[in-house]
């Protein structure tokens, strides 16, 4: 219960409910977990980031002249592992969904708090494991680990990265459960399945896969780190094992693993749309299924990664084609963000500019996935930098992009400031335009031919690479911004008001930010989600009296 | 060297200019549904920014119908699009009956090539113009990716097992050979060229080489130097099974099952002899597991091959 | 949660983010099907490598299978499908309020698991002395010597991880009991039971598909 003292001005919420380390590294309060897991992530986020920017910069020529090729070679596994298995996959989930789905959905915390702050320990130590193979010495396998590669061949710290991702994995699970259990059983008095905001139902699907594929990715990894250990010859050939076998289990996770990360995300664009347009998300029905469709399909079409493994030529056609079926519930997503534009009220602030970035990127880079679906010119451009274009033009620039869109628009829901909206757009503006030109070019040069993982390129390579490096640097100024500016409002930023979006949705109608237990009161809901007809700017909410003190 | 700019790789193949086509086609794709859903995204927001006094937003009314269209077309032109790769990709994994037959085998970090008529090469492959060539590839380590940009054209290499790949030069001229599977430490160095030559020059160039006798020759005398005659006798008097005119059969083996002997059977005959023996004869061969490189193994195939009875399909060996 | 701390026997332990002790045990017990779901998609992954190394080498794993002892697993699955019913014994009693009783078919479930981890060790030992275990020592008589380290490296994860589960499932009983001893459990109370309970007789059926596959491969009448 919240029992501020009268005389004090300014009233008790979540972040000054109790001080000091202790009171943050014991919470059970999903709000103060989820700002661990920002914090955490952040530190990922910029680690990889920085390999990435050695990468770009060994790129610069074709001759492999600022690193060994040992370290280039872990240079480019250390920045995978590390965004792929720290950021990406927790980034959207563990900060804005366990902020946001209890107050979403109307409920004081997840199912199982304990849990929640257990699956964070899980995470760090998981990472901490990883920087120790980081720093005595760093892992050379790709993020993808092929055998016999990673088992036999390869004289870098496999077992201490594989151990690392096998605990992180037990946090994704643990959260996965933890959300699904509070979608099902959570729920505020009148909160029905058709009335939950899209940023649930996404979420609720992405849960499904961490449930359903992590177990798999840990024995994978388990009986990797048992082959190199101890050579019991499950994957290798010459003990009669199958190394094709292990990139079967690897990727009926891994490709799930890639809708865990855009699931989320399409989760922040529907709100990010809907409460720009001041609309009901068009076609909220086909946008929810499509996202349960994505979870669905996206666990049957992994071996479109092996169309080139040897595999046989039926299972790629099989592959192939389940391959397009999933591709058509992110265009219909796609389709209805754009109609809820149609005649809405927009407001174009910087999260509808990410929103903005968002569609047009993970357009682009949904639809040079049908080129790599389509199996003849999959021959040609698989292991190429097209690849490597595509996969980030839908994770740096989908998922990145609502990460940082939602991150703008909750801020100050999630710290009662507000950050500053001019330097805001210019970052904004600063990444769409550093990411363009760091990733364009590169699709260019996978057609071309040019191999991915290599140190050293063919000189008719470099002017493109040169493309590429010069819009990374861009793009690394376009994120420090936010990381600037986002600490600088904690202390300086405009006071956020409960709502300053005007919108509607549950995390809306209490304190900014939030008290201990989310709501001075449950509220019952009587409203479909982004109900802008009956709930105009989100002005007049039941709730709102209950507000004034 | 003056920067270039070049935006598309040459076409020197059969499958070139079709693996093109495709892409020129969802290039078109993508830039229309691209600047489709950027444009519309645009336009919204400026004619439907929010100001002073503009409307509240507008809630039309929803019909499947616009659903269904938006779902519908994405699923056809996605199935136009499968059946087009599809078929691409069936062309890619049926080599033609004469296509000439090369094998490759990968290590870290290089190509090791052996042509049938006796000359090898590293990090090169010669091949002529106008013929089909065949490459069966193997790895010595770990999987390796045979990749010819010029070609569209790519395949695995994997340890422990055959895997092939095809393709038609169609422009005489030196090509990029890349390892697109990452394979190690100099894994950007496993690259090398391929020379598509006129077909006089090839055969010049093919008669150039060292005198060591063509593939099949070294494979015989592979044969002899381990002494496989001693068991494998022609007559077929000896404790295995005489091995003229057996490649492509199916044969009969100890437990009723049948097998194609093909590069895959003889492989897992001579490295782990006992998994399958054929009908008749009892499980004493020693495996050869680390007597025999794979390119030794490859030239034993070769030879095997070429003691049977030809088919008249097969061209290679009507020399 | 606070109430947990002050031990109050009447009052079910509610969290604060639940409005009632039902939601809260329908919660747990929602929580716990969904994360023996992970368990069966981890252990799905060993069944699978086991399916396609079976299917390429079924000689060598009948060959192999033949070299573990039917008697000691066939023993081991008795003990394990008796330790189930002690265990949905204990849930029942807990949920009639029989404290003696819960902790009595406790102990009887603790000692069965303790049971059959002793069998499976002298089973690993066997394996141990006759040099069935992967890595450079492997011996194997047989033509198909290689295939049969792969079906001895799948024996050893997959009874292993099951072992493994065994011992996390032995802790939690423990814990159960020295809880019951104390009175925790009561008939409106008794969610922990249950939960071990489900999780127990998971461990018990990945055993139940374990045992045929890795012993009974072959052994029909010929």
């Amino acid at each position: 219960m919240i029992t501020a003292p009268i005389s004090v001005p300014e009233r008790e919420h979540y972040l000054n409910a109790s001080y000091g380390l202790k009171s943050w590294l014991l919470t059970k309060d999903h709000k103060r977990i989820a700002l661990l897991y920002l914090a955490t992530i952040t530190f990922f986020f910029f680690l990889g980031g920085l390999f990435a920017v050695m990468i770009r910069l060994e790129l610069l020529t074709p001759e492999g002249d600022m690193v060994q090729s040992e370290t280039y070679n872990k240079l480019f596994t250390m920045h995978g592992v590390n965004m792929v298995f720290f950021f990406l996959l927790p980034a959207i989930p563990a900060v804005l969904g366990n902020f946001l789905v209890p107050l979403m959905i109307g409920a004081r915390d997840l199912a199982f708090p304990k849990l929640n702050l257990a699956s964070w320990y899980i995470f760090t130590i998981g990472g901490l494991f990883t920087l120790y193979a980081l720093l005595s010495g760093g892992v050379d396998t790709g993020w993808t680990f092929y055998t016999p590669y990673s088992t036999t061949y390869s004289n870098s710290f496999v077992i201490a990265t594989a151990v690392g991702i096998f605990i992180a994995g037990f946090s994704s699970i643990l959260t996965g459960l933890n959300f699904i259990v509070t979608i099902h059983r959570m729920r505020a008095p009148g909160l029905t399945w058709f009335r939950l905001p899209l940023f649930i139902w996404s979420h609720y699907a992405a849960s499904l896969i961490m449930v359903l594929g992590t177990p798999v990715i840990a024995v994978t990894i388990l009986l990797l780190a048992a082959e190199r250990a101890f050579h019991i010859g499950i994957f290798d050939p010459a003990l009669g094992g199958d190394p094709v076998l292990f990139q079967h289990l690897f990727w009926f996770y891994s490709h799930p693993a890639v809708y865990i990360m855009i699931l989320p995300a399409m989760a922040v664009i529907s709100e990010l749309v809907a409460a720009s347009a001041r609309k009901r998300v068009y076609g909220y029905e086909f946008v929810a299924y499509a996202s349960v469709a994505i979870a669905v399909f996206g666990f049957l079409v992994w071996g479109h990664h092996m169309f080139v493994s040897g595999q046989s030529v039926y299972a790629g056609l099989v592959f192939s084609v389940l391959s397009y079926l999933v591709a058509v519930p992110s265009a219909v997503k796609v389709f209805n963000w754009t109609a809820t534009l149609h005649k809405g009220s927009i407001a174009l602030e910087t999260p509808m500019l990410y929103t903005f970035g968002f569609i047009g990127l993970f357009t682009i880079g949904g639809m040079t996935g049908l080129f790599l679906a389509a199996l003849g010119l999959d021959v040609h451009v698989h292991d190429t930098y097209f690849v490597v274009a595509h996969f980030h033009y839908v994770m740096v620039g989908g998922t990145i992009m609502a990460y940082l869109g939602g991150l703008h628009y909750w801020w100050p829901k999630m710290t009662g400031r507000m950050y500053p909206e001019i330097l805001a757009k210019l970052a904004a503006l600063t990444v769409f335009i550093g990411f363009n030109l760091t990733f364009f070019p590169q699709f260019i040069l996978g057609y071309l031919g040019m191999p991915r993982r290599y140190h050293a390129y063919p000189e008719e390579f470099q002017v493109l690479n040169v493309m590429s490096t010069a819009g990374a640097s861009v793009l690394a100024v376009g994120y420090l911004l936010p990381m600037c500016y986002f600490i600088w409002s904690l202390r300086y930023g405009k006071v956020a008001a409960d709502n300053p979006w005007g919108a509607v949705g549950l995390e809306w109608q209490t304190l900014s930010p939030p008290p201990v237990e989310n709501f001075d009161e449950i509220p019952t809901v009587t409203h479909e989600a982004y109900d802008y007809v009956s709930l105009p700017n989100g002005s007049v909410t039941p709730k709102k009296e209950a507000h004034v003190r | 060297m003056r920067p270039s700019l070049p935006l598309f790789p040459e076409q020197a193949s059969s499958f070139a200019s079709e693996v093109d086509a495709l892409y020129f086609f969802l290039v078109a794709l993508t830039a229309f549904f691209s600047v489709l859903i950027g444009g519309l995204v645009v336009f919204f927001a400026i004619k439907y920014r929010r100001r002073k006094n503009s409307p509240p937003a507008v809630i039309e009314a929803e019909g499947i119908a616009l659903e269904l269209t938006w779902s519908i077309i994405p699923l056809i032109i996605s199935l136009f699009i499968f059946v087009w790769g599809a078929s691409l990709y069936f062309k890619g994994s049926r080599p033609p009956d004469d296509a000439a037959e090369v094998y490759a085998v990968g290590k870290q970090w290089m190509w090791k090539i052996q042509h049938m008529e006796g000359r090898r090469e590293i990090n090169e492959l010669h091949v002529p113009v106008g013929r089909a060539v065949k490459l069966k590839m193997t790895s010595e380590d770990v999987i390796h990716s045979f990749f010819v940009p010029a070609f569209r054209t790519k395949a695995d290499v994997l340890p422990g097992r055959y895997t092939t790949v095809w393709f038609k030069p169609e422009k005489a001229g030196a090509y990029h050979l890349f390892c697109a599977e990452y394979c190690g430490t100099k894994h950007s160095g496993m690259i090398g060229y391929v020379y598509a030559m006129e077909p006089n020059d090839y055969q010049n160039w093919l008669v150039g080489g060292t005198a060591e006798g063509t593939l099949a020759q070294r494979g015989e005398k592979l044969f002899q130097d381990l002494a496989c005659t001693n068991c494998h006798k022609a007559e077929g008097t000896g404790r295995g099974p005489a091995l003229a005119g057996i490649f492509g059969t199916r044969i009969q083996l100890e437990g009723g099952a049948k097998v194609l002997v093909d590069e895959e059977y003889i492989r897992e005959s001579a490295l782990n002899p006992t998994a399958k023996v054929a009908l008749g004869y009892q499980p004493v061969m020693p495996t050869f597991q680390g007597l025999m490189t794979e390119e030794g193994l490859l030239s034993l195939i070769e030879y095997i091959k070429s003691i049977g009875p030809r088919k008249p399909s097969d061209a290679k060996s009507q020399k | 949660m606070s109430a947990e701390a002050h031990g109050a026997v009447f009052h079910a332990p509610r969290g604060h983010q639940f409005d009632t002790a039902e939601q809260q045990k329908d919660a747990s017990t929602l929580g716990m099907w969904i994360f023996l779901v992970t368990e069966i998609m981890f252990f799905g992954g060993l069944f699978c490598c086991y399916l396609v190394y079976r299917w390429l080498y079924p000689a060598a794993f009948a060959a192999a299978s033949h070299h573990l002892d039917v008697a000691l697993g066939g023993f081991n699955t008795a003990a394990l499908i008796c330790s189930s019913l002690t265990m949905v014994l204990a849930v029942n009693a807990s949920q009639h309020g029989k404290r003696g009783a819960l902790i009595a078919f406790l102990i009887l479930t603790i000692l069965l698991g303790g049971v059959f981890l002793g069998v499976k060790a002298v089973e690993w030992h066997h394996k141990f002395v006759d040099h069935h275990v992967p890595g450079p020592s492997f011996l194997f008589e047989g033509p198909d010597a290689r295939q049969a380290q792969l079906f001895f490296s799948l024996y050893f994860v997959m009874t292993g991880l099951h072992a493994l589960h065994m011992v996390i499932g032995i802790g939690l009983l423990t814990v159960l009991t020295v809880q019951a001893k104390r009175g925790k459990f009561t008939p409106e109370y008794n969610t922990p039971v249950d939960m071990c309970g489900l999780y127990w007789h998971f461990v018990d059926l990945i055993w139940i598909f374990l045992f045929p596959l890795l012993y009974l491969i072959d052994r029909h009448a010929k």
